[in-house]
Order: structure tokens, then C-alpha cells, then sequence
């Protein structure tokens, strides 16, 4: 049996011979491996960012908004009517099992002044167990308390956004800032959190005590009442017995009827965004397939070639066989032949694919992220390639009559 | 012993309807150290009869016995050791590979047999001295004359260390000079090393440096003597 360096080695030179022809056959692999990779980058990386936007605004979440209002028969939409209360999220927090974490919110806009700046930004009543939900740590200084939530005090935590407009390189933390001209002591500044997945600036927000909301700046005839009920469950698989929990609990505190309709709406967020990512991922599979296709055509060149060459080299298989070639010595040297042109084939095609999809990156702005996991699939594909496209050429030169290679012109 | 032994051997090949005889019954043996002519008119079976001997090709039926081994029970890949280790081929085309150098050509039955680079660079290049290439590694066939080529396939033939030189036709592209040339190293492998040589040829000047001439006419041998009596 022939050794493996001496194998490769011939057909090393075999190759060096036609180089045109070897460049050309590497070729298809090469796009075949740049376009898996390429593809690869682009739905593995919208997935992340979808990933990265579920983690932003918080996992698990429910989103509970008030009824809608039915005027002569016109239902005017969620959130119209002000049925939600404070005491309703204070419930669903300590009744509810699968809830981890309830928080109200109140907000609305309001002008913001600091010294000489001013800004308009998005002010949220809400209670410290806000931060649990959103999954938002604190940059900088403490959270408010919840003696701080009972006595309506008038603190705040900013949002990066926030900061920046109002306190030029100011340290935040201590100074007084007005809001609709009512004083607000800085306790805290929010971690930077980025944008929603609806585009929205999360960073540009101020909140104060849902209590201090209510009464100091978005006082309305239904005193006590919030906007919304942000809910966070205790896990992924606890997110539909919370929400039947919540609707039980809420339907149970609203006194409504079992023929009635319900007077609020449960909104599932995560479950939304997880369908966003789901759909990605088979976006990603759809992209990869396809990708896989090209993959397969360059397989289907490398055959083409190498049987190509088998029948150019006959007469130098016979003489071979003449002096002692194994079936498998035969073999050998035509497999590694289109080995050695599917994995150079690969290895520009990685080449290839990476710059490509970090050029898109830079260029058409698109999410895109190279895995390890893709580079190596790729090019463990595209040998898999070479082996099973030379397989065939390679067992047709071994079962040629070595008197008829030999005669072969 | 009989270093070669065949005995009744028959080859048949099928063409379209008609079944054609290229051996009919062909029995003889060859002991080590001969060297032998085989002659006759194209057709007359002399090739079929080196395929065999040479484990390129099976009889139809009857027996060889390569060194008191029965060779027909033997698989495809069987018989490619017997071919690297006991036989070597010198053919009239020389059947060089074009892109490969001197010493690689001569390399070529060790590279099948699994020996390490540098022992099969150590025997190729001894066997080319052998043949009278000394500086000749290099050269590839289309830098050397048609003696050279033949000279570089001897060697190939030698590498191995055969016992036994399988030659068809190997003067029959040469020139009478270069052919006699030839013809001596034969003549001095087969004196100096015992090496057995069966040759092909359908010349009697080519015929007359063996010490046996085998005629084969339609299949059949016709003749078998020492060459001074032939």
C-alpha cells in the first residue's frame, strides 16, 4: 500500500499540471463555501439581534393594558378605558405563583429642565420593581425605595439619553432637576439599554415613584389608576400560567361576570419577539440550504473534472497497475486529488465568505456574525464533497484492465 | 522447479457472435535464470501469452504456477504484488509517465510496496547507475533519447528487484544501434544477475542474443530450442 505523503504528493502534481483547470473546479467550491458562510453570517446574525432585543427589553414579560371603552357599539381599542389600578399590580405580585415580579406604570411626556437645559422625554411612574422586570441594572447611585413609593417622594432615576442632554459631563447623582416645574432630586442613573425592538430610544426616560406620577404630574379623574401593569414570569415555561393567573385574578378584583368580557388584555412580549427569532432561525436554514445548493454544484464540477482526468490518464493508471497499484493505491491518489481541490476550494471560500458578510456588515448596514461553528461546518462540508464527488472517478480508474490502460492512446 | 510452469492453458475472447482462440493448449515451463525469445507473426497468440505470464492477464482455463504458486486462484490485488515483487516490465512505447522524472519513474513499483523516501531514492538512484543513467535522476522522458527511455524502464523493471524481466517488443522503436545496446544489458542482467528475461520480438536478429527461442503460431507453440540450434 502506497503511503499517504507519497499520495499526496502526486496528486499535488497532477493538480499543478492543469492549473487553469484546478483553479476552475476550486472555483465553484470556493462560492459554493463563501455563499454557506456568507449566509450563515446573515441569518445567524439577525437572530442575534433579535436575541439582543428580547434581552433589552427583559425576557418573560407579560404586558397587562386596561380594558377598551364600547361607545354605542364602537369598542375604541386596549387601553382606552382606566379600569387598571395599583392595587390590581400589587396583587398580581403576591398572588399570582408564576409571577416574579409586577410593576405599574404611569407615565406620560413631560419637560425636563436642568440649569439652562431643557428636554422633553418620557416620564414612568413605577415602583423599584421595574428594574427586576426590564432585567436594567443601575449605572450609577440607588433606586428609589419603597417608603419612598408610599410617601410620593420626588426622585428620579435618568436614562442615558437623558443624561446626556440635560448634564453635559455633570455628575447627575445629588443635583435637582425640574419636572413640569416641580423639583426632582437625581438619586440614580440608568445603564445604557439601547433601542427597542420597535425602534424606540429606551434610554430616553425618567423614572420617578409611580405614586408621585399619580398625584404631582399626571393627575387624572380616576385617581389611582395606571396605564399599564408590566409583569415578569418566574420563567419561559411559567409565561401562560401567569397570564391565566393574571386574567383569574384580575376578572375575580374587577367583579366581572363569567358571561362578561374582560375589562383589560394580556399581552405576551417575549412570546411575540420568540416568534420574531424563530422566524430568523429558519430564515437562517432557508439561506443555508439554499447556499448548500451551490455547494453541491461544485461538487458536481469536481466530479465532472476528475473524470475527465481519469480518462486522460489511462495509460498512466495501466502503467500503475503494471508495476503493482492496488485497487486501492489507485483510489487513493484520485480521492485525495479531489480532496486536495475541495478543501483549497474551502479554505478561499472561508477566505471569501468572511470578508464577504463582514463587507456587507460594513457596507448595507446588516447584522451579520460569522460563527466558528459555520466556518467549520462549511469546510468539513465541502470535503465531505470532495470525498463523496471523487469517489466515483476514483473507483472507475481502479477497476480499469490494466492491458487495456496500457494500450490506451 | 520450474521457475514459470504452465500447463494447458487456453485464452478465448468473444467478439460479437464469434469465439476466437489466442491460446490453444499451451504448455511449458521456464526455469530461473533463462533467458528466452518468444516468437511469432502478430496474432499468433505471443502477446496473450506475456499478458498471463506477466499476472495482467487470466487463461480461460489451465494452470500457472508462478515459483510452485498456483497464480489463477489470485485476487486483482494479489496479483498487483506479484507484479511489484517478482515481475518487471519493459514494454516497445517504454510507458513512462511523461511529467515525472527519471528517478521517480524508477520509483514507482517501490512507492507501492510502502518503503520510506529516502531508501526508495537510495535504491532508484542505484538502479539507474545500474542501467548506465548515472546523472540522469533529473531528466524527464521528453530530455532523453529513446535508448535513454528504455534504459530509465529497465531500470523500473529492476528496482524491485524482480527475479523475473518481462520485455515486449523493447527494441521495436529503436535504431539497430542503440537496439544492440539494449540487447547487451539484457544479456548482462541476465549473466551478471541471474535475472530471468523473457522477451517478445519478431526479429531473429533480436532472437539470437537469448539462449531459447519459443515459437508460437495461431495459439499453438510450434517451436521450443536453445537458440544456437533454432
Amino acid at each position: 500500500m502506497i503511503n499517504i505523503p507519497s499520495a499526496i504528493k502526486i496528486s499535488l502534481r497532477a493538480l499543478r499540471v492543469n492549473k487553469m483547470r484546478s483553479a476552475l473546479t476550486t472555483l465553484g467550491i470556493i462560492i459554493g463555501v463563501g455563499a454557506v458562510i456568507a449566509m450563515l453570517a446573515i441569518g445567524t446574525g439577525a437572530s442575534q439581534k433579535i436575541e439582543e432585543q428580547i434581552a433589552s427589553v427583559g425576557s418573560n414579560l407579560l404586558i397587562v393594558l386596561p380594558g377598551a371603552t364600547t361607545a354605542g357599539g364602537v369598542r375604541m381599542g386596549a387601553g382606552t378605558q382606566p379600569t387598571l389600578s395599583l392595587g390590581d399590580s400589587e396583587a398580581i405580585q403576591k398572588d399570582s405563583p408564576a409571577v416574579q415580579y409586577a410593576a405599574p406604570v404611569h407615565n406620560g411626556v413631560a419637560q425636563v429642565v436642568y440649569g439652562s437645559q431643557n428636554w422633553s422625554t418620557m416620564v414612568t411612574g413605577t415602583t423599584p420593581d421595574m428594574l427586576e422586570v426590564k432585567d436594567w441594572p443601575l449605572e450609577q447611585g440607588r433606586s428609589f425605595t419603597g417608603e419612598e413609593v408610599r410617601s410620593a417622594a420626588k426622585v428620579g432615576l435618568l436614562g442615558q439619553t437623558v443624561v446626556d442632554n440635560l448634564f453635559g459631563g455633570i455628575d447627575p447623582v445629588g443635583q435637582i432637576i425640574r419636572i413640569k416645574n416641580i423639583p426632582f432630586t437625581v438619586i440614580g442613573v440608568l445603564g445604557r439599554k439601547g433601542q427597542s425592538p420597535i425602534g424606540q430610544d429606551q434610554d430616553d426616560t425618567i423614572m420617578i415613584p409611580v405614586t408621585t406620577a399619580q398625584k404631582k404630574l399626571f393627575g387624572t379623574s380616576f385617581p389611582g389608576m395606571i396605564r399599564i401593569i408590566m409583569v415578569k414570569a418566574k420563567s419561559t415555561e411559567d409565561l401562560y400560567a401567569a397570564e391565566k393567573q393574571i386574567v383569574e385574578l384580575i376578572r375575580q378584583r374587577h367583579h366581572i361576570g363569567q358571561k362578561q368580557e374582560d375589562d383589560f388584555t394580556v399581552r405576551n412580549l417575549t412570546q411575540m419577539m420568540q416568534a420574531a427569532e424563530e422566524a430568523a432561525k429558519v430564515m437562517t436554514l432557508l439561506l443555508g440550504t439554499i447556499a448548500s445548493v451551490s455547494l453541491l454544484v461544485g461538487g458536481i464540477g469536481i466530479m465532472n473534472i476528475m473524470l475527465v482526468s481519469v480518462t486522460e490518464r489511462t495509460r498512466e493508471i495501466g502503467i500503475r497497475m503494471a508495476v503493482g497499484a492496488k485497487t486501492w493505491d489507485i483510489r487513493l491518489q484520485f480521492i485525495i486529488e479531489a480532496l486536495t481541490l475541495s478543501l483549497i476550494g474551502g479554505i478561499f471560500g472561508i477566505v471569501i465568505g468572511v470578508s464577504g458578510s463582514g463587507a456587507l456588515a460594513a457596507l448595507a448596514g446588516w447584522a451579520t456574525a460569522v460563527s466558528a461553528l459555520s466556518i467549520a461546518l462549511a469546510f468539513s462540508f465541502s470535503g465531505i464533497v470532495g470525498i463523496f464527488f471523487g469517489f466515483y472517478p476514483a473507483y472507475k480508474a481502479s477497476l480499469l484492465d490494466p492491458i487495456e490502460a496500457l494500450r490506451h492512446e | 522447479m520450474a521457475l514459470i510452469e504452465v500447463r494447458g492453458i487456453n485464452k478465448r475472447y468473444r467478439m460479437g457472435d464469434a469465439e476466437i482462440g489466442a491460446l490453444n493448449e499451451v504448455s511449458l515451463g521456464i526455469e530461473k535464470g533463462e533467458f528466452v525469445a518468444i516468437m511469432g507473426p502478430s496474432g499468433s497468440g505471443k502477446s496473450t501469452f506475456m499478458n498471463i505470464v506477466g499476472c495482467l492477464d487470466k487463461p480461460t482455463s489451465g494452470q500457472y504456477l508462478l515459483e510452485g504458486v498456483d497464480v489463477g486462484g489470485l485476487g486483482r490485488d494479489e496479483l498487483a504484488e506479484i507484479r511489484n515483487k517478482k515481475l518487471g516490465f519493459v514494454f516497445q512505447g517504454f510507458n513512462l509517465l511523461p511529467r515525472a522524472s527519471a528517478l521517480e519513474n524508477v520509483e514507482l513499483p517501490l512507492l507501492y510496496n510502502g518503503l520510506a523516501a529516502k531508501e526508495r531514492m537510495k535504491r532508484s538512484a542505484e538502479a539507474l547507475v545500474a542501467v548506465g543513467l548515472r546523472g540522469r535522476e533529473k531528466h524527464h522522458p521528453n530530455q532523453l533519447s529513446g535508448g535513454q527511455q528504455q534504459r530509465v524502464a529497465i531500470a523500473r523493471a529492476l528496482v524491485n528487484n524482480a527475479p523475473i524481466i518481462l520485455a515486449d517488443e523493447p527494441t521495436g522503436n529503436l535504431d539497430t544501434k542503440t537496439s544492440a545496446e539494449i540487447m547487451e544489458l539484457f544479456v548482462r542482467l541476465n549473466v551478471e544477475s541471474n535475472i530471468t528475461v523473457i522477451l517478445v520480438t519478431h526479429e531473429s536478429g533480436i532472437a539470437a542474443y537469448s539462449k531459447r527461442i519459443i515459437r508460437f503460431l495461431d495459439g499453438r507453440v510450434i517451436g521450443d530450442a536453445s537458440a544456437a540450434t533454432a
